[in-house]
C-alpha cells in the first residue's frame, strides 16, 4: 500500500521534474520558479472548478499555466539571458517570490477549498484492510498517460526530433533554418504546463495553499540532482525513489536507536537523537540522499555530464 | 606579499574613506536619536556584514549560494548558547567577544558543510547549497533542545557586574557601538582578503576555472577556503544579531533569510566591494520603512528586484560607477537632461502601479486591518473602491506612464549608447 502511495507521489514528482529537466538541459536555465507554476496550476484549477467544474479545469489550467510560462520566457527570461546564467537564475528566483505574493494577494494566505470531484471520490479497491482511493488511481493514470505522450512527442514526432537536436547542437539547428528561440519558448511553455498539470491533480490530493510551492520546490531540485542534471530517465528513477522513501519513512515507526542497533551501534539512552523516529526524520531524508549521491556519485544516478 | 596587502588596504585615499565611513557610522545616532532609527541602524550594521560575507561567495568566487543563512544562523545560535553558558560569571568584555564565537561557529559549519557543497561550482553548487540549507532548516525543527523549537532561544546580553570602559551593552546605543566596531573590523578584514593571493585566486576561479587549474591551483580548494572564510564572517554577523535582539529563532537559518541576503547583495551590486554595503543599507531601510507603510511591501520588493535583474544586472554599485566614469570624462552633463526626462514618466508609471496594487490589496487581501474594505487611503487620497472611477484613473495613469516610459526610455537609451561610444572612443 505504501508502495502504491509512493509511486503515486513519485509520478507527481516526475511530472514536475521532467519539465524542469527538459528546460534545464535545453536552455541551461535552472528554473527556480518551477514549483510556482505548479502552485499556479492548482490555483487556476481551483478557480476554474468553482466556475465550470473540475474536468474543463484539467485541460484549461495547464494550458493557461503554459501560456504564462511562455510569456515569461518571451518577455523576461530572453532579456535576462543576455546577462548570463546567474541573471537568469536570479530572474526565476525573483519570479518565484513575486508569484507567491500575487497568490497571497488574489487568493489570500490560507488554503483554499480545492476538492476532489465527486465522481472520483471513493475507494478503488481494498488491500490488507486499507483503502486505495479512486483519485490516487486517477493521478497515476494521468501521470503515466502524460509520460507516454511526452515520450512519444520527443521520439516520434518531427518537433520532438528538432527539440532533441536543439538540446545538443542549438547552433546547427538554427543554421538549418529552425527558429531556436521559438523552440525555447515552446519548451519553456511546455515544461511549465506540465508543472501546471501536476498542480491541477496534486492540488486537491494534498492542499492548495501559498506555501505549496516552497514545500515541493526544494524536493524537485533534489530529484533533479539525484537523477542527474538533464537526464529524463534519471529524473524518473529519482522521482519514484524519493516518492517511495518519503512515503515509507512516514509509515515506519521505528526509532533511530533501532536503526543504529541494527548495525551494532548503541546510542546513549535519552539523547535527543536517540528519541527521534524515522517518521520525524522523513523531511530530511531526501536531502541526506542528495548529499550521499553527491559524495559518492557526483553526476547523479543517470547523469551524463559532470556539472 | 603582506606589505602589498597592507599597502592596498591602507593607502592614503582609502584610509580617508575608511575613516569617513567610521565617523559617519558613529555620528549617525547623534542625529537620529529615536529608538526606531537606532534599531534600524543596528539591523543595517548586521546586514552589511552578512551581505559582504555573502558577496565573498557570489561576487568574488562566483558561487551562487541559496543556503548562506545556515552559517549566519549557526553563528547566532552558538553565540546565544555561549552567552547563556557564561551567564552570571561573565562580564561585558566576554559579551563583546561573543561575535567571535559566532564567527568560529560559522567557520566550523563551513568546514563541515563546505566540504560537500564546494565539490562543484556553478548551477550544481547552487542546488546543493539549497539542499543543505533545507536540510539544516529541517533539522532545526527536529532538535528543539538546541534550536529552541518554535519559540527560539533567548538570553540577556547584560551579564555580570561592572563594565568595560563604561559599557554594559544594556542601552541600544551601546549595542550600536558594538555593532559598528565589529562591522568595521569585519569590513576591513574582508576588504584586505580581496587583496590577498587567495582573494585574487578566487577571482581567477570565478572567471576561468580551467585556466586556474592549468596554472596549478586546485579550484575546489580555493572554493572551499573562500566558503569557510565567508562562513566565518556570516557567523560574526549571526553573533551580532543574537546580541542585538537577544533572541534567536529557527527563522535565522531558513531559506527566507538566505533569499533576503541574496537579494540585497545583488541589488547593491556584486561586482564591487562596496556594492553589498549599499544593498544591505537600502534593503533594510525599504524593509522596515516601506514594510511599515504597506502590506504589499514584498510585492514591491519582488518587482523592484526583477526590474534590477532586467535593467541593471550589475546592481546599484555598477550604475554609480558608470556615472563616475562619465563624470570623469566630462560627459555626465550630457546625460542629465535625459535622466530628468525619463524620471518623470517613470514616476507616473510607479504612481499608477502603486495605486493599482494598494487598491487591490485593500480589496482582496482578506485578513487583517483592511479586510474587504470598500474605501482605503492611497498616497494620502481617500479612494472609494466600489466605484469604477479610482480604478479607471489608476489604470489610465499606469497606461500613460508605461507608454511614455517606453517612448522616452528608448530615446534615453539611444542617448546613453551614443554617450558610451563617445566615452570608449575617447579612450582608444
Amino acid at each position: 500500500m505504501s508502495l502504491l502511495n509512493g509511486i503515486t507521489y513519485g509520478l507527481l514528482l516526475f511530472m514536475l521534474s521532467s519539465g524542469l529537466t527538459l528546460i534545464f538541459s535545453m536552455m541551461g536555465i535552472l528554473n527556480f520558479a518551477h514549483a510556482s507554476f505548479y502552485m499556479l496550476g492548482a490555483y487556476f484549477a481551483y478557480q476554474i472548478s468553482t466556475w465550470i467544474g473540475f474536468w474543463p479545469g484539467l485541460l484549461v489550467a495547464p494550458l493557461l499555466v503554459g501560456a504564462v510560462g511562455a510569456a515569461v520566457e518571451r518577455y523576461g527570461l530572453r532579456r535576462a539571458h543576455r546577462f548570463g546564467h546567474v541573471a537568469e537564475l536570479l530572474f526565476t528566483f525573483g519570479l518565484a517570490f513575486l508569484v507567491e505574493e500575487i497568490v497571497h494577494l488574489i487568493w489570500g494566505k490560507v488554503a483554499v477549498d480545492y476538492r476532489i470531484p465527486v465522481e472520483l471520490d471513493g475507494t478503488l479497491f481494498s488491500l490488507f484492510d486499507t483503502d486505495f482511493p479512486i483519485y490516487k488511481g486517477f493521478m497515476m493514470l494521468v501521470s503515466v498517460g502524460m509520460l507516454i505522450a511526452l515520450y512519444a512527442l520527443l521520439t516520434r514526432t518531427r518537433i520532438g526530433l528538432i527539440i532533441q537536436a536543439a538540446l545538443t547542437k542549438p547552433d546547427m539547428v538554427e543554421a538549418l533554418g529552425h527558429n531556436v528561440p521559438r523552440i525555447f519558448m515552446l519548451v519553456f511553455g511546455g515544461g511549465t504546463a506540465l508543472a501546471g498539470l501536476a498542480g491541477v491533480i496534486g492540488g486537491n490530493a494534498f492542499v492548495t495553499e501559498p506555501g505549496m510551492a516552497a514545500a515541493v520546490g526544494s524536493i524537485v531540485f533534489v530529484v533533479v540532482v539525484v537523477g542527474g542534471l538533464g537526464s529524463l530517465g534519471g529524473a524518473f528513477v529519482a522521482s519514484l525513489l524519493i516518492g517511495c522513501i518519503q512515503t515509507f519513512s512516514v509509515a515506519l515507526s521505528i526509532s533511530v536507536t533501532d536503526v543504529f542497533a541494527l548495525i551494532g551501534v548503541d546510542l546513549p539512552e535519552g539523547s535527543q537523537l536517540a528519541r527521534l523516529t524515522i517518521t520525524q526524520l522523513a523531511p530530511i531524508l531526501p536531502y541526506m540522499l542528495m548529499v550521499a549521491i553527491l559524495i559518492f556519485r557526483p553526476r547523479g544516478l543517470m547523469g551524463a555530464r559532470e556539472s | 606579499m603582506n606589505s602589498h596587502v597592507s599597502e592596498a588596504v591602507f593607502r592614503r585615499g582609502r584610509l580617508l574613506l575608511w575613516g569617513a565611513c567610521l565617523a559617519v557610522a558613529i555620528a549617525l545616532p547623534l542625529v537620529f536619536k529615536s529608538g526606531f532609527m537606532l534599531s534600524l541602524l543596528c539591523q543595517m550594521g548586521v546586514m552589511v556584514v552578512f551581505a559582504l560575507s555573502y558577496n565573498m561567495l557570489l561576487g568574488q568566487t562566483g558561487l551562487l549560494s541559496f543556503g548562506h543563512a545556515v552559517y549566519f544562523g549557526m553563528g547566532a545560535f552558538i553565540s546565544m548558547h555561549a552567552l547563556n553558558i557564561i551567564g552570571k560569571d561573565g562580564g561585558p568584555l566576554l559579551v563583546a567577544l561573543l561575535p567571535l564565537v559566532g564567527g568560529l561557529a560559522g567557520l566550523l559549519a563551513g568546514v563541515v558543510l563546505g566540504y560537500v557543497t564546494t565539490k562543484k561550482a556553478g548551477t550544481t553548487f547552487a542546488m546543493i547549497s539549497l539542499g543543505i540549507g533545507e536540510l539544516v532548516a529541517a533539522c532545526a525543527l527536529m532538535f528543539p533542545g538546541f534550536f529552541g523549537g518554535e519559540g527560539g532561544v533567548s538570553g540577556n546580553r547584560v551579564i555580570g557586574k561592572g563594565n568595560l570602559l563604561g559599557f554594559t551593552w544594556g542601552p541600544q546605543v551601546e549595542m550600536y557601538g558594538l555593532i559598528v566596531a565589529w562591522a568595521f573590523l569585519a569590513t576591513v578584514a574582508m576588504f584586505a582578503l580581496t587583496q590577498t593571493p587567495l582573494g585574487r585566486m578566487a577571482n581567477a576561479v570565478r572567471d576561468n576555472p580551467e585556466r586556474a587549474e592549468f596554472v596549478g591551483y586546485d579550484t575546489q580548494r580555493v572554493r572551499y577556503l573562500m566558503l569557510i572564510l565567508s562562513g566565518f564572517f556570516a557567523g560574526v554577523a549571526g553573533g551580532l544579531t543574537a546580541l542585538n535582539y537577544e533572541i534567536v529563532t529557527a527563522e535565522t537559518l531558513n531559506a527566507h533569510t538566505s533569499g533576503v541576503v541574496l537579494l540585497m547583495t545583488f541589488v547593491g551590486g556584486i561586482g564591487f566591494f562596496y556594492g553589498p554595503i549599499i544593498g544591505a543599507i537600502l534593503v533594510t531601510v525599504m524593509q522596515i520603512v516601506i514594510g511599515g507603510m504597506t502590506q504589499a511591501w514584498l510585492l514591491y520588493f519582488g518587482l523592484f528586484f526583477l526590474f534590477m535583474v532586467l535593467m541593471a544586472p550589475g546592481g546599484i554599485a555598477s550604475v554609480i560607477s558608470m556615472q563616475r566614469n562619465l563624470w570623469q570624462a566630462g560627459l555626465f552633463g550630457r546625460m542629465v537632461p535625459h535622466y530628468l526626462a525619463v524620471a518623470l514618466p517613470m514616476l507616473v508609471l510607479t504612481a499608477g502601479l502603486v495605486g493599482l496594487i494598494e487598491m487591490s490589496y485593500a480589496l482582496l487581501a482578506g485578513e487583517g486591518v483592511g479586510a474587504g474594505d470598500t474605501a482605503t487611503q492611497v498616497m494620502g487620497m481617500q479612494m472609494q473602491l466600489n466605484s469604477p472611477a479610482p480604478w479607471a484613473i489608476a489604470l489610465a495613469t499606469t497606461a500613460v506612464g508605461m507608454a511614455l516610459t517606453r517612448w522616452i526610455g528608448g530615446r534615453t537609451r539611444a542617448a546613453w549608447n551614443a554617450t558610451l561610444s563617445t566615452l570608449h572612443g575617447d579612450r582608444t
